[in-house]
């Protein structure tokens, strides 16, 4: 489409304090281009905890974001370790995250559930030893 | 209730935000778990949580949370109280532990939001 916007973010993966910042600003960006707030919470819950999950579990990776007159397209990829039973992972409470991480109040087994419930689409591809992607769509309507 | 009501009601200090504090909160989560948070979405909410880091108020702005209740007298950092302030975000610290600050506000008409009224 000619006039969709794309974004792209690298996300860290040393620094758990600043995960989130690549959400925040697409919150922002949203914000600015006047989509609906119900709107815009979709993707940023969705895309905020596929944040998350790329700083815990991938030592980060790449977001790109992109903003066309019909949706928001949100395509995280990462070279981490992957997700060997993706249906196990997709289980609300299932989670794999260290102790340090649960004690900074994620890692509860509901992030993939939630990018699922918050987006209109959702597929998720993992390769073990080669990373995962995961590609969300909200729809603007 | 308003903000205000909050703070009074469990004898809160504000941190920031001291011009929101009329507005109506319809709602209130009581937390640990940012995931947990993440999965109920609720319109005007309050958070209270006894857990202290940046995580916290991201998870708020991301939510459109519009106060914040550190419970436990857990004090936030500047960092973290100067990205509440940019997002508009009101920052409370109560001495009171979670369940009596949640037992306060519940007791005075504070509700959990559309799960409450689910099971009921």
């Amino acid at each position: 489409m000619s006039d969709s916007i794309e974004l792209v973010y690298e996300v860290s993966g040393d620094d758990f304090t600043r995960a989130g910042e690549a959400s925040s600003d697409v919150k922002k960006k949203l914000k600015l281009m006047g989509v609906h707030h119900d709107i815009i919470r979709k993707v940023s819950i969705a895309m905020y905890e596929g944040e998350i999950n790329m700083v815990i579990h991938a030592n980060g990776g790449t977001i790109t974001v992109v903003v066309s007159d019909t949706d928001v397209t949100m395509v995280l990829a990462d070279t981490g370790p992957g997700i060997p039973d993706i249906e196990k992972a997709m289980t609300a409470g299932y989670s794999t995250a260290p102790e340090n991480v649960r004690n900074l109040g994620f890692g509860a087994g509901m992030g993939l559930p939630n990018m699922k419930k918050y987006s209109d689409e959702f597929n998720i591809e993992s390769t073990v030893g080669v990373g995962t992607t995961v590609t969300m769509k909200v729809y603007l309507q | 209730m308003t903000i205000n009501d909050v703070k009074e009601l469990i004898h809160a200090n504000v941190l920031c935000g001291e011009e929101y504090l009329d507005k109506e909160v319809h709602a209130a989560c009581g937390s640990d778990m940012m995931s947990d948070v993440l999965a109920f979405v609720k319109d005007q909410a309050v958070l209270l949580t006894g857990l202290c880091n940046p995580q916290v108020i991201r998870t708020a702005m991301m939510m459109d949370i519009i106060c914040v209740v550190f419970v436990r007298s857990k004090h936030p950092t500047e960092d973290m109280i100067e990205m509440a302030e940019d997002a508009g975000i009101v920052v409370l610290e109560t001495g009171h532990r979670m369940f009596s600050s949640c037992g306060i506000l519940y007791a005075n008409g504070l509700r959990g939001g559309k799960d409450y009224e689910r099971l009921h």
